[in-house]
């Protein structure tokens, strides 16, 4: 069975870096997307049809087109972009609101952790308020699209909750 | 005709279409299985046809159905069947304007036209295109760029036909791929270096002087694609017809090498180009036919049939040239193709002779019945064109017209036949009654409104002239009882000229017409109503103004000036007087298109010429409080061809004022004049009042000028009047290459020629339909007659040219067109004199030693009267 994963987040998170990395495992230029890009990502013999949305102001909206039969969100936070902390995380507290996204799994990714001023898991958690989130199996995991760290445990994290689910 | 209905039948009935019954809302709420995972393709495949096809049968799609649709169609993205991605690619390009936001699919296509599947790339370019705009297109442009120069055919073409769509967008942003285009013109693929041509040739279509380097680039350099030579040989015969200049430039020395190409198709071209150029010489003509000629004996129906289709366009305009083809077009009459063998026959029956005639006509009504509407409309062209040239021809034509007007076939092909017929009866009148009872058959049963309303206005014009009048009364009230709300209203229309022209059927009309006034139509009671009263007033004048002759003023012009009267409420009643009144006289003139014309669009109601004068004019300050634009005067040139200034002037008359209007173009590109004026020297007492200079004239940007004058009012007879111009300005050098100007200019001038006012500048031409009624209506309060001996003039043609140019007035009745071997004839010639008198002429012409004539005029103002005759004198 494929389970179906969104990749969301402010602009410029790292969300389509992300994407590649985890299905060639490799960085690819990307320019900022207009609209979505969607790929199958085989992960430990599971099979996740991975939807990597814009997170630009206009295509925020959009999002909603894609939540339906969504197994779990990865939300992409820049750690250094401390100025639009705030933005995102009234962006994630609409989006979990969401009826159909009520039973999916959320995986914050800390991104951008290779920069001087990244915060740290804990600040970004706190920052989003995840720790007041209820109902919701969630986990933060400090990443580096770029360098490729982190990405391994928060995705044995994910396929560990997901079989567990069921 | 049988066997036409069957196939028919047999087309709409069984159930051969599985698409037929489909339901949008049932096709939309399968949709949603595009939401479902994992994705079934072959079944949202179906579903995607099914949406397609609903699409391009017309069908309806609401903004936010459609957008539901899209949306659901986006997560198709996920599958990678090949088929499915490329019916997604379709839908994209369908729904791009219903759907909103359709922008959400650009990244998943920009990925696919970068990406390693070739069958993607290129159809992905093309839906990427279509739902972008100049913005965006700009976040793609690097993309665009390389895709034009791919080495993969498909895609580079692809680009360039999508940049070709794009220009109409967003030139600027597409002028910027000029040197990928131009890499991928020397492209070995011969679809590649076509649209690439296309493109480039688009780009730089408005730069003369850019196609012409283009132009000499290619054809030195030569191409591969056959697709390309045509192409450059339409652009070669383009800016040949607009250069107006002879034909032994280089460019149609590229055309006419062309007919040595090895390909048939640039063949072809090349010949079709030289045949359709105005004034060719035999000489010239001569290599081309020769190339059709032998096309016409091609094993190949197609080059057959372009050959004989392009041989009988230009049959009328050279005959002689297609008369040498007869042989192979007799040849042709036989074939097997009948599209080649009606073209043949109607070719040869524009060239043959009149004794030719029975036998063509024959041979082609044994097959008729078998050719599609489209050749039935070119036979109906060909026996147009012949009634023409042999008139005595009528009764064989009228018979076989009929015959094909009581078959079935579509809209065009009856309304060929019926123009037709129409103008066969104004050629000649002894045609007139036969011609007249077949469309009144034809009307019986006419599902055709256009048509419908058509022939009744020709019988309210010419049936209360016939002997017998009182036979069409029943056809035309019938309509009213069996037709539709605007036929009726044509047909009630037609009525009441019956019952004004023809005292006896009064009494039958006005019953008749009570019987419409109940009918349940807005338009058809009120006509109804405002007739019957008009008619039982009894009085011919008013029946001439209100039944017979209509409005004459310009309709856009009326809805402008009623407009203008509704936002200034004023006591004052509105004066029709005040509206510009229409420039061409719309019925009479229609039937005077020359009978070859391929296509005969229906006439929309676009603004005249002088309309659009009159909303530039208005749009001049100085020019405000002139009144309504009285007259614009055909163009006259102040210059030579080749001159260093080009000038030519329209002449504006208004009611106490003219415009005139100098169109100048500076046609030295090492030189901007700034601050034109053009002064004016009259010989009469007229007064120029103001000088409105065009501010700067760069290097061939025509740019206009204005000169106000006003009218003597003290002495109305002063109609005509000669002016010396000059024009006068600063020069400025420049630098012939960018166009940057000196500093510093200095004054100077240059004299034109002069520019007459004659008593023609101040009569616009006005039709009366029924000029006898227009003669009583004016009535012999301020008549005047003069007999006059033309003494240079040899014929009466030439006397009624002279007469019509000299006043510029309206010729009604067909009175311009004098009947053979006659030697009298009457001109009646009607218009309205600036201020707004309606002014009437008619003119006896007798023919003895030189010409003798007697003119009348009649006016509503009696200065006029004399001031025509004065002219004319």
């Amino acid at each position: 069975m494929e389970m179906r994963i969104l990749i969301l987040g402010l602009d410029g998170a790292g969300k389509t870096t992300i994407l590649y990395q985890l299905q060639v495992g490799e960085v690819v230029t990307t320019i900022p997307t207009i609209g979505f890009n969607v790929e199958t990502v085989t992960y430990k013999n599971l099979k996740f049809q991975v939807w990597d949305l814009g997170g630009q102001t206009s295509i925020r909206p959009y999002w909603r087109c894609y939540y339906s039969n969504t197994d779990a969100v990865i939300y992409v936070v820049d750690s250094s972009d401390r100025d639009r902390m705030g933005i995102s995380k009234s962006e994630l507290v609409a989006m979990l609101e969401e009826e159909e996204l009520k039973k999916a799994i959320l995986v914050v990714f800390a991104n951008k952790q290779d920069m001087d001023q990244a915060m740290t898991p804990t600040e970004v958690a706190n920052a989003l308020g995840l720790p007041a989130l209820k109902d919701r199996k969630w986990q933060i995991f400090k990443t580096s699209a770029t360098k490729g760290t982190g990405l391994d445990e928060a995705m044995e994290w994910l396929v560990d909750a997901l079989k567990s689910r069921q | 005709m049988i066997k036409k209905f069957d196939k028919k039948d047999e087309e709409s009935g069984s159930g051969s279409n599985p698409f037929q019954n489909l339901e949008k809302s049932a096709v939309l709420q399968e949709a949603r299985i595009f939401n479902e995972t994992p994705i079934n393709p072959r079944r949202c495949l179906h579903i995607l046809t099914k949406i397609i096809y609903l699409l391009n049968q017309g069908e309806h799609f609401g903004t936010t159905e459609a957008t539901e649709a899209f949306f659901a169609m986006t997560r198709l993205f996920q599958s990678n069947d090949q088929t499915l991605r490329r019916m997604c690619y379709l839908t994209i390009k369908e729904m791009a304007n219903i759907s909103e936001d359709v922008i959400i699919v650009t990244s998943s296509l920009t990925k696919d036209m970068t990406g390693k599947e070739d069958v993607y790339r290129g159809p992905a370019i093309r839906a990427l295109c279509r739902i972008t705009d100049t913005t965006m297109l700009q976040a793609i442009e690097r993309y665009m760029k390389q895709a034009i120069v791919d080495k993969v055919p498909s895609v580079s073409s692809s680009a360039l036909v999508s940049s070709l769509h794009m220009v109409k967008i967003s030139y600027d942003v597409v002028k910027r791929w000029v040197n990928e285009a131009q890499e991928a013109a020397s492209s070995d693929n011969i679809m590649v270096q076509y649209h690439a041509l296309g493109l480039l040739y688009h780009l730089r279509k408005n730069d003369r002087l850019a196609v012409t380097k283009m132009l000499n680039k290619f054809t030195k350099s030569g191409l591969k694609s056959p697709f390309a030579y045509c192409m450059l040989i339409r652009i070669a015969s383009k800016l040949l017809d607009e250069t107006e200049g002879g034909h032994d430039s280089p460019l149609f020395d590229f055309i006419e090498s062309c007919l040595r190409n090895k390909n048939e198709m640039v063949v072809y071209e090349a010949a079709s180009a030289i045949v359709h150029m105005p004034n060719c010489t035999a000489r010239e003509l001569a290599p081309a036919v020769s190339v059709l000629q032998l096309f016409c004996s091609s094993p190949k129906a197609a080059l057959r049939y372009a050959a004989v289709r392009t041989l009988n366009k230009v049959a009328m305009k050279h005959p002689s040239a297609v008369t040498a083809c007869n042989l192979d077009l007799e040849n042709l009459i036989t074939d097997s193709n009948r599209s080649i063998a009606t073209l043949a026959i109607t070719t040869l029956l524009k060239t043959g002779s009149e004794s030719s005639v029975d036998r063509l006509m024959k041979q082609i009504s044994s097959f008729v019945s078998e050719i599609s509407d489209e050749f039935k409309v070119v036979v109906v062209q060909a026996i147009s064109a012949l009634c023409q040239k042999y008139p005595r021809k009528h009764s064989v034509m009228m018979n076989f017209l009929s015959n094909m007007l009581r078959d079935d076939g579509g809209f065009e092909y009856k309304r060929a036949i019926v123009d037709c017929i129409i103008s066969i009866i104004e050629e000649n009148p002894e045609s007139k009654e036969t011609g007249l009872a077949h469309l009144c058959e034809f009307i019986e049963d006419c599902e055709h409104t256009v048509l419908a309303t058509k022939i009744l206005h020709l019988l309210g014009k010419e049936g209360p002239r016939t002997p017998q009048p009182s036979k069409y009364i029943r056809f035309i009230f019938n309509r009213v009882v069996l037709e539709s709300e605007a036929v009726r209203a044509a047909a009630v229309s037609a009525l009441a000229k019956f019952g004004a022209q023809n005292d006896d059927l009064l009494p039958s009309v006005l019953v008749l017409m009570q019987r419409c006034m109940m009918d349940s139509d807005d338009e058809v009671r009120d006509r109804a109503t405002f007739y019957m009263n008009v008619l039982q007033q009894k009085q011919k004048a008013l029946n001439a103004a209100y039944i017979f002759n209509g409005l004459s003023v310009s309709i856009p012009g009326l809805e402008k000036s009623l407009h203008q009267y509704t936002l200034e409420p004023s006591e004052k009643a509105f004066d029709m007087k005040t509206v510009p009144l229409a420039t061409t006289s719309i019925t009479e003139q229609k039937t005077e298109i020359s009978p070859v014309a391929t296509s005969k669009l229906p006439e929309r109601l676009a603004p005249s010429r002088q309309d659009i004068y009159q909303e530039q004019l208005a749009s001049i300050p100085e020019f405000q409080g002139l009144g309504p634009l009285f007259k614009s005067s055909e163009p006259v040139q102040l210059t030579e061809a080749e001159t260093e200034y080009v000038v030519r002037c329209i002449k504006h008359t208004f009611t106490r004022h003219m415009v005139f209007q100098f169109d100048c173009t500076n046609t030295l590109n090492d030189q901007l004049l700034q601050k034109v004026v053009v002064q004016m020297e009259p010989s009469e007492a007229y007064e120029v009042i103001h000088y409105i200079p065009a501010p700067s004239l760069p290097y061939s940007q025509p740019g206009s000028c204005y000169t106000l004058v006003r009218l003597p009012d003290d002495d109305p007879t002063a109609v005509s009047c000669t002016f010396s111009c000059t024009m006068k300005y600063l020069v400025k050098d420049c630098d012939p290459n960018t166009g940057e100007p000196d500093e510093d200019g200095y004054d100077d001038e240059y004299v034109l020629e002069d520019l007459e006012v004659t008593v023609a500048d101040h009569i616009q031409k006005v039709l009366k339909p029924n000029f006898g009624a227009a003669w009583e209506e004016v009535g012999d309060e301020f008549e005047k007659e003069e007999t006059f001996a033309l003494a240079s003039v040899r014929t009466l043609e030439e006397a009624v040219g002279n007469i019509i140019s000299f006043l510029g007035m309206q010729p009604c009745e067909r009175s311009d067109k004098v009947p053979e071997n006659k030697n009298s004839h009457v001109l009646f010639l009607a218009g309205v004199f600036r201020g707004g008198h309606d002014t009437l002429c008619r003119a006896r012409l007798a023919l003895a030693d030189g010409v003798t004539m007697q003119v009348t005029v009649r006016s509503t103002e009696e200065t006029i009267v004399d001031i025509i005759l004065a002219a004319v004198g």
